[in-house]
C-alpha cells in the first residue's frame, strides 16, 4: 500500500514543481530551493512525519525530504546537545547524501565529457 | 510591441494541451522515481535489518543520488529530463543531476577551477538556503525550549 501512496504523493509533489515551472518560468535552482523550504516548513508544522508514515519515499525522495531532514536533524541535535545542535544538527543528518553527491559528481565529472546540445 | 502585449502573444501561441501533458509526464516520472526509492528502501530493509528507518532513508538517498549522477554521465538523465520536466528536477535525483551536469560542463576549465569550483552552481543555493532555514528553525526551537 505504501508503494501506491509513494507513487501518488511523489508524483503530486513533482507535478506541483512542473506547475511552478509552467506558471512562473523559474529556473531549476529556484524550484529546488522552494521545495527545500516547503519541506522545512512541513517538518516544523509536524505535517511531514504523518505524510511520511503513509507515503514513505513519496515525500522523502523529492527534495522536500532534504529540507525536512535538515530541520529534523537540527531539532534532534538540540534535544541531545543543546546549543551546539543549532549549528551541527542539520548537516550531520544530511551528511551522507551530500557526501555521495559531491564524490559522485566529482568522479562522473572527471570520467564523462559534457555533450554539446 | 510592449512587454504586456508580448506576454499575451506568448500565451496565445502556447498550446493549452501542452500544459496538461507536461503535468501528467511530471507526475508519472516523479512518481516512478519515488516508487523506485520506496522499492530500494524495502530491499535495504530486508538486507540490512540492523539499520533503523532513518539510516535506511539515508542509504536510499545515497543510492538515488549516485544512480542519477551515473545516468547524467552517460547522457540518459537529460533525456528523462526533457520528457519529464519538473518530474526530474524535484526529486533528489534532480539535485544530483544539477551537481553532476555542472561538474561535467566545467571540466574543460580544469578539475580544480572548473569541476570543483562550479559543481555546486545550482545545488549550492539549495544547501545554503536549507541550512539557513534549518538553523533559524533550530534557534526558535532552542529558545522556545528554554522557557518550557
Amino acid at each position: 500500500m505504501t508503494f501506491l501512496w509513494a507513487f501518488l504523493v511523489g508524483g503530486f509533489v513533482c507535478m506541483l514543481g512542473q506547475l511552478l515551472i509552467l506558471k512562473t518560468n523559474w529556473t531549476p535552482a529556484r524550484i529546488l530551493v522552494s521545495f527545500v523550504v516547503l519541506g522545512a516548513i512541513l517538518q516544523v508544522c509536524q505535517v511531514f512525519e504523518p505524510i511520511k508514515q503513509f507515503a514513505g519515499a513519496g515525500i522523502t525522495t523529492p527534495i522536500t525530504g532534504f529540507g525536512a531532514g535538515l530541520v529534523k536533524g537540527t531539532f534532534e541535535a538540540i534535544d541531545q546537545f543543546g546549543f551546539l545542535g543549532i549549528f551541527a544538527g542539520g548537516l550531520t543528518a544530511m551528511a551522507a547524501g551530500i557526501g555521495v553527491a559531491i564524490v559522485s559528481g566529482l568522479i562522473i565529472g572527471m570520467i564523462f565529457k559534457s555533450r554539446s546540445k | 510591441m510592449n512587454k504586456q502585449e508580448y506576454a499575451e502573444y506568448i500565451k496565445k501561441i502556447t498550446p493549452k494541451s501542452k500544459m496538461w501533458g507536461s503535468l501528467a509526464r511530471a507526475f508519472l516520472v516523479g512518481g516512478l522515481i519515488c516508487l523506485l526509492g520506496e522499492g530500494i528502501g524495502a530491499l535495504y530493509k530486508m538486507w540490512l535489518p540492523q539499520y533503523d528507518q532513518t539510516q535506511i532513508g539515508s542509504l536510499v538517498s545515497c543510492t538515488l543520488i549516485f544512480l542519477a549522477a551515473f545516468l547524467t554521465g552517460i547522457g540518459v538523465y537529460d533525456k528523462i529530463g526533457y520528457f519529464a520536466g519538473g518530474g526530474s528536477i524535484v526529486p533528489i535525483t534532480g539535485f544530483s543531476n544539477s551537481i553532476t551536469s555542472a561538474a561535467m560542463e566545467y571540466r574543460k576549465e580544469g578539475i580544480i577551477f572548473g569541476t570543483c569550483a562550479n559543481m555546486f552552481k545550482i545545488a549550492g543555493p539549495v544547501i545554503v538556503v536549507g541550512v539557513a532555514v534549518a538553523m533559524l528553525c533550530g534557534l526558535g526551537y532552542f529558545i522556545v525550549g528554554l522557557f518550557l
